[in-house]
């Protein structure tokens, strides 16, 4: 975690080959208490509001939780966990996110970096197309949710119409959200839609600090533009791909209010991803305990998942440096 | 060779623009579909096939949502949400970023490990004792009860980014104000802040843009009517009166312009942020 830090001077400040900088501060970095005068507000805050819950969490998934004043709420050890092992709901909702995560991951990843790669040059209107493929990152989950509701209504919908009476074909309209895949479908096609801004602006910042000089003068030894990209760019974006992989993956799979609002993991749970089940646990039918563990087997799933490639990527990192 | 350099770059040109224009149209036609649908009459939602231009377009949607369905009133909501958010977590955050990068004392290490673990936490996994807790404290159905709330999700990644700015500032300036006799306050407030503006910018916009658009904490907690936020508003309001999309739509774009404005005015700050920030690893 901590090796962000000299990345960060390095970009703004350092001049090429200026390796010989100092870590800005730290010699003389004041010793002392007043230090902490700054930290002890937000902190307390932090506390109180991120880590006692987390806390909590572990705890509530432990009991039998009710919620009515003054009722008990006994400790069951891990009966909500031997409970979820043997939800078929649930694994069908682990499922469903995973391919949820499978398909919207490296499709957000390609079109992402592909659009990066298209504005990663001075030209004009740069700056619109940015602002553009990134206003559907700003919008928000409830306006989306509800707008691809609509594309993909059956009798109404733009997609059902453009299929059946524009392209046709296919030959009756499609009931969308009613099933299960097609469902994933529309969810999938939000996701990307949705996504696709938010790794073009990371790939683009990472992009920016590739030196011009090492593009121009791959080009003037004759490499085309893909071998420009995969040999003088994609060194530099690397550590750039692991952090997206890893934040679009942990997104993935906690994939919510677009399915809340969509189907709310209907027709007969068909739908259901990890959160909207939890969800329904926890504030449908007030088992708190229950819902808890949900929670906190999806996040053991994604950590154990992110923590295997952060270790791959590195791993390949050191093998691959020759 | 029949086709010189010249000619090559400007066919080059040509494919990028293509792609980037066919990229854009993709993106913003959901977008176009939804503003054309707002503008249409009540009578003419349902036609088939749909039309992307409104025949007889009229702002019905707009005034009756802003009035009789109590827009209005959820966007200020909102808004005051938004504004009170985005204030405590810049202060705080930068407060506890400027600890962390410029003062040492023992058990510093283990207080930024324990912020830097709150990156790593989705926040869905909270919600469940967030909820008592808020219901512990009396927060539940208030409107300033949530920005606690708003604050304590923002602030991780906020001091994060803010740490790794106020780092890269020399000690030499901290060192000449000393010298001239300032405390830790005023280096903090005449020196780190005014020199991390774009960093400051961008956390501000994030926190922002996350709290106009949070949903799912402001549909738990919140019961009463006039308490909503937009989104809640919107989600409700689409439940209760089945398909008046129109009128969902009309709303929807209400909110997204203010996002928009926000965005589009400081999208320069938030893309250096992101470019010298932390994501940069």
């Amino acid at each position: 975690m901590t090796t962000t830090t000299p990345a960060i001077g390095s970009v703004t400040r350092t001049a090429p080959g200026g390796t010989d900088r100092r870590t800005p501060g730290s010699p003389r970095r004041r010793a002392g208490w007043a230090g902490l005068v700054f930290i002890v507000p937000g902190f307390a805050l932090y506390l109180l509001v991120i880590g006692w819950p987390a806390v909590q969490a572990l705890l509530i998934s432990l009991r039998d939780y009710k919620i009515t004043p003054g009722a008990e709420s006994p400790w069951i050890g891990l009966a909500n966990y031997t409970r979820a092992l043997h939800d078929p709901v649930l694994a069908r909702s682990f499922v469903n996110a995973g391919v949820y995560m499978l398909t919207t991951v490296p499709t957000q990843i390609l079109i992402g970096l592909g659009l990066a790669v298209l504005l990663d040059t001075v030209l004009p209107g740069r700056t619109l197309f940015r602002v553009l493929f990134y206003l559907p990152v700003v919008t928000s989950w409830v306006v989306v949710s509800l707008l691809f509701q609509y594309l993909f209504a059956t009798d109404h919908g733009v997609v059902n119409w453009f299929l059946v009476d524009v392209l046709g074909v296919v030959g009756h309209p499609v009931n969308w959200l009613g099933q299960r895949w097609t469902a994933m479908v529309a969810i999938g096609a939000l996701g990307v839609w949705k996504g696709v801004g938010w790794s073009m602006l990371i790939f683009l910042a990472a992009l920016t600090g590739v030196p011009r000089e090492l593009h121009e003068a791959a080009a003037l030894d004759g490499a085309g533009a893909w071998r420009r990209f995969k040999h003088v760019s994609m060194p530099f974006i690397r550590p750039t791909m692991v952090t997206v992989v890893i934040l679009l993956v942990i997104g993935g799979f906690n994939v919510f209010t677009s399915v809340l609002l969509m189907t709310n993991g209907g027709p007969l749970d068909q739908t259901q991803v990890p959160l909207t089940y939890m969800y329904r646990q926890a504030f449908g039918y007030l088992d708190f305990g229950y819902g808890s563990a949900i929670s906190f087997l999806l996040t053991g799933l994604v950590l154990v998942i992110a923590g295997l490639q952060y270790w791959w990527a590195r791993r390949t990192a050191d093998g691959g440096a020759k | 060779m029949i086709a010189g350099p010249r000619s090559r770059r400007v066919t080059v040109a040509g494919v990028r623009y293509a792609l980037l224009i066919g990229a854009a149209v993709v993106l913003a036609l959901p977008f176009g579909y939804m503003v054309s649908t707002s503008l249409k009459a009540h009578t003419l939602l349902l036609e088939y096939p749909p039309r992307l231009i409104p025949k007889s377009p009229t702002l019905d949607n707009y005034t009756q949502a802003w009035g009789a369905n109590n827009f209005g009133r959820y966007f200020l909501n909102s808004a005051s949400v938004a504004v009170a958010t985005t204030v405590g977590t810049v202060l705080l955050a930068s407060m506890m970023a400027y600890g962390f990068a410029r003062f040492r004392f023992p058990g510093k290490g283990v207080l930024f490990g324990t912020v830097v673990v709150g990156l790593t936490i989705p926040t869905m996994l909270l919600i469940i004792p967030q909820f008592l807790l808020a219901k512990n404290l009396g927060l539940l159905d208030s409107l300033p009860g949530l920005v606690p709330f708003y604050v304590g999700t923002q602030i991780a990644f906020s001091t994060f980014l803010l740490r790794a700015f106020f780092e890269q500032i020399p000690m030499e300036l901290d060192e000449a104000m000393v010298i001239d006799g300032a405390g830790a306050w005023r280096r903090y407030w005449n020196l780190a802040i005014p020199l991390s503006k774009p960093a400051l910018a961008t956390v501000a916009i994030f926190t922002f843009l996350g709290s106009w658009d949070e949903f799912v904490w402001a549909l738990t907690v919140i019961n009463d009517v006039s308490k909503r936020t937009l989104p809640i508003g919107i989600a409700l309001f689409q439940g209760q009166h089945g398909t008046s999309w129109g009128l969902v739509f009309a709303a929807s774009v209400i909110a997204v312009v203010p996002v928009i404005a926000v965005y589009v005015t400081f999208q320069r700050q938030l893309v250096a942020g992101l470019t010298n920030g932390a994501l940069k690893s």
